[in-house]
């Protein structure tokens, strides 16, 4: 018999179905995992099997199973029995999901407490243990610890100890990992399959990549507007999707599909867009200062893609905020060609006019009080082009470039899905035609084809308008596609540097094999 | 109860520009042959000492009571919004300065700051009314500083000056139209308040000259005869509290609806 059950489950919010008739089961010891774009309803169906719907949801219809009991008839007294002790919950992003005035042992200590396991001896002892099981080091220290203490991965280890606390038969894990670093998010997912292997825990494993999914999981469940698409064991969706859709999804995950390299031409006598030569940043924490960034130089060809990659910390975005002068450099120079190097009085507005940045989060970067026309008009009103009929104009040619359709222009913000709020940014940025564009993770936040859609957009943009990229990113995979050139960033240093290429296909530093190593394989 | 609040100050508002339609009583002119009647459906809120009708006197008083709070609102909205505004871009010294006096000036009682200021100014309907506003200059400094600085820090912000845009361009395209909404929430609170503050001060004989029908003088008057007319403080007083209460609903709601 089947661990887990669900039969034509379906859920809406506020009279609106998110999840409207989904079937499927999880066996005892399996990883299973849902994969589907954000509104897929997959974050939904974990939490109506665990009870945690949000008051404005409601159960429509439909039998969850685990064992005998059907859970979709339980009262929340009911479910409190069970969770915890029979199914655990990782929770999305460790950085909120810790109480933040308690320890972390007493936390772990408290779902003990609950289910009033043991008296404070044992569940101390307890504590030690699971803390210690799930790899973090010194674990009698930790437990005293408050979650700001500690870091990002080792807060969801911390979370991951108190899902297993009781050794519950399924562990619900909802996007584990999508906050952390590609290193990290490698280790905790070891962990999880260390754990299932040692406990025989079923998994459900809720994620948007593709790719962990893919390496991770016996069996796949693609979702998408609330239905299942397609089900089975997971080599076989990958190598043979049934459903149009998982073609486009593994089409455009950019760590399953192998694109050719961009090619570089061979050095020719042309002056570099960027040149960035011995940049220092540090930052005062309270007596000692911290260098953010030490010592980066690096240079970028017109018309190329540069990428800065690293983990969060490694002061990649620091260096950006250098480039586009946001932030004042403690030594070092940037010269971008064509907007002179030390920003003076006269030079500044015509600086603004030739580098521009786009923001990784297209919900914060635009006014959410003016209209899409106001917003992609603004730069041209700054620098006084044209009058307003030609300003209108030139508004709708760039919403045009940007695949925008025009009846956009009346909007607000937040009419607009996440893809199409991007493409706005970047019509903004390219309203008075620079010749630099810095982009700081400016794909992270969206969905792997809307991803795919901006990528192509950049790509061909470059190509028309002979743009210069510098691209900040956390993800190899997006870097690997985009790029031309490639510095890979550590504690504020370059460790690497070189051909797209090269450093994906040889890389010299054991940094950089370590990053790579962590990017899930293509299957194919 | 919103829909409540907004019919009262509709309601007061429009007994301040055509009190005719309301009462056909001359809110000066008495009979003494009527004096201190209780309240009937002839005079609906009684008569005062000397024969004038009650009624008459609260709705000819509201345009002295609301123009009052008006002004007192509005000197305290611009000067402590340009304050707020003005500490929070710029930052550093001037900040500091900024919101070290609105700290001394929130330490004293509102009251207490106003009647120094009237002591000042002198006395008088104008007077009063600005006394209250400067007296609420601090709370909108402080709180118009606070969004200032939530916004300033917003990646619209930087983006508009990435995109070439110069500090007061910026300042009034973005900053400004994005920290207005608790800015105007407690405008609507302070105008209870102002009702409020600027009744007590004509109570205490600081506003409008007898025989002006204001809210605060009405109640005033009405003290002497406490004992035997409870209508001549009771029922001026139970407007004050219905506009005061009313003006904060509304403002409630208009903070709900900005966050």
């Amino acid at each position: 018999m089947s661990l887990l059950d669900v039969r034509d489950l379906a859920v809406s919010y506020d009279a609106r179905p998110a999840v409207q008739g989904i079937s499927f089961t999880v066996e005892p010891g399996e990883v299973v995992a849902v994969v589907g774009e954000s509104g897929s309803g997959k974050t939904t169906t974990a939490h109506s099997i665990i009870g945690l719907l949000p008051p404005n949801a409601t159960l429509d219809g439909g039998r969850i199973l685990l064992g005998d009991s059907d859970l979709a008839t339980w009262s929340t007294r009911r479910m409190e029995s069970i969770r915890g002790a029979q199914i655990g919950l990782i929770p999305q992003d460790p950085s909120n999901s810790l109480n933040p005035v308690k320890t972390v042992g007493a936390q772990i200590g408290e779902v003990l407490r609950i289910h009033k396991r043991g008296d404070r001896r044992t569940i101390s002892r307890r504590v030690v243990d699971l803390l210690t099981r799930v790899g973090l080091p010194d674990p009698e220290t930790r437990a005293r610890q408050y979650p700001h203490e500690l870091s990002g991965g080792m807060r969801q280890r911390v979370l991951i100890a108190i899902a297993i606390a009781l050794e519950p038969r399924l562990v619900i894990a909802d996007e584990p990992t999508s906050a952390l670093d590609v290193t990290v998010q490698r280790r905790i997912l070891d962990l999880i399959d260390d754990l299932r292997a040692e406990f025989g825990t079923a998994v459900l494993l809720v994620t948007h990549d593709l790719g962990i999914a893919a390496n991770r999981s016996d069996r796949l469940i693609v979702m998408k507007d609330g239905r299942i698409e397609e089900q089975g064991p997971s080599g076989q969706v990958l190598s043979d999707p049934q459903a149009a859709y998982t073609g486009q999804l593994l089409r455009d995950a950019p760590a399953l599909s192998v694109r050719e390299f961009r090619a570089v031409e061979e050095p020719t006598e042309v002056e570099p867009a960027i040149v960035v030569r011995d940049l220092v940043k540090e930052f005062r924490v309270g007596r000692r200062p911290f260098r953010a960034v030490d010592g980066v130089s690096f240079e970028v060809r017109p018309g190329t893609t540069h990428a800065l990659v690293g983990e969060s910390g490694s002061g990649k975005t620091t260096t950006a905020r250098m480039v586009v002068r946001f932030a004042e450099p403690t030594s070092g120079t940037v010269t971008i060609a064509g907007a002179g190097t030390v920003a003076g009085k006269g030079t500044e507005r015509d600086f603004r006019r030739h580098v521009q940045l786009v923001y990784q989060n297209p919900y914060g970067s635009l006014d959410p009080r003016q209209s899409i026309a106001a917003i992609v008009e603004e730069p041209l009103r700054n620098f006084r082009r044209g009058d307003r009929a030609a300003r209108r104009r030139r508004v709708r040619d760039l919403m045009e470039r940007v695949a925008l359709p025009e009846s956009l222009l009346d909007r607000r913000p937040r009419e607009l899905s996440g893809g199409q709020r991007q493409r706005v940014a970047i019509a903004r940025a390219l309203a008075v035609d620079p010749g630099v564009v810095v982009l700081d993770e400016a794909v992270s936040a969206l969905d792997v084809t809307v991803q795919a859609q901006i990528l192509d957009l950049l790509e061909e943009l470059q190509r028309d308008l002979g743009l210069t990229y510098l691209f900040i990113s956390h993800d190899l995979a997006v870097v690997r596609q985009i790029s031309h050139t490639v510095s890979v960033m550590n504690k504020g240093r370059i460790v690497e540097f070189g051909t797209t290429q090269r450093v994906f296909t040889d890389p010299r530093h054991d940094y950089t094999r370590e990053l790579l190593a962590a990017i899930p394989e293509p299957v194919r | 109860m919103k829909a409540l609040s907004w019919l009262t100050i509709a309601l007061v508002v429009l007994w301040a520009v055509v009190p005719a339609l309301f009462t056909g009583y001359d809110p000066l002119a008495g009979v003494p042959a009527e004096k201190l009647r209780p309240p009937s459906t002839e005079h609906l809120f009684g008569t005062d000492a000397v024969g004038r009708d009650l009624f008459a006197r609260v709705v000819h008083g509201s345009v002295h009571s609301l123009s009052g709070a008006f002004v007192a609102v509005a000197v305290g909205l611009l000067a402590g919004t340009l304050l707020g505004l003005l500490a929070g871009s710029t930052g550093g010294l001037l900040d500091d300065a900024v919101m070290r006096v609105a700290d001394v000036l929130l330490s004293v009682p509102g009251l207490l700051l106003a009647l120094t200021v009237i002591i000042l100014l002198g006395p008088g309907t104008v007077n009063v009314a600005v006394a209250v506003g400067i007296g609420s200059v601090a709370a909108f400094a402080r709180l118009s500083r606070s969004e200032v600085v939530r916004v300033r820090r917003s990646d619209y912000v930087e983006a508009a000056f990435g995109s070439g845009g110069r500090f007061p361009a910026v300042l009034w395209r973005h900053v400004l139209p994005n920290s207005l909404g608790p800015v105007i929430a407690l405008a609507a609170l302070q105008f209870g308040v102002a009702i409020l503050a600027i009744s007590t001060l004509g109570f205490l004989g600081y506003g409008a000259e007898p025989p002006t029908p204001e809210w605060g003088l009405l109640i005033s008057e009405g003290r002497n005869y406490l004992a035997t007319s409870w209508w001549l403080t009771t029922l001026p007083g139970v407007v004050v509290v219905a506009v005061v209460l009313a003006a904060s609903r509304i403002s409630r709601s208009i903070g709900r609806n900005t966050t």
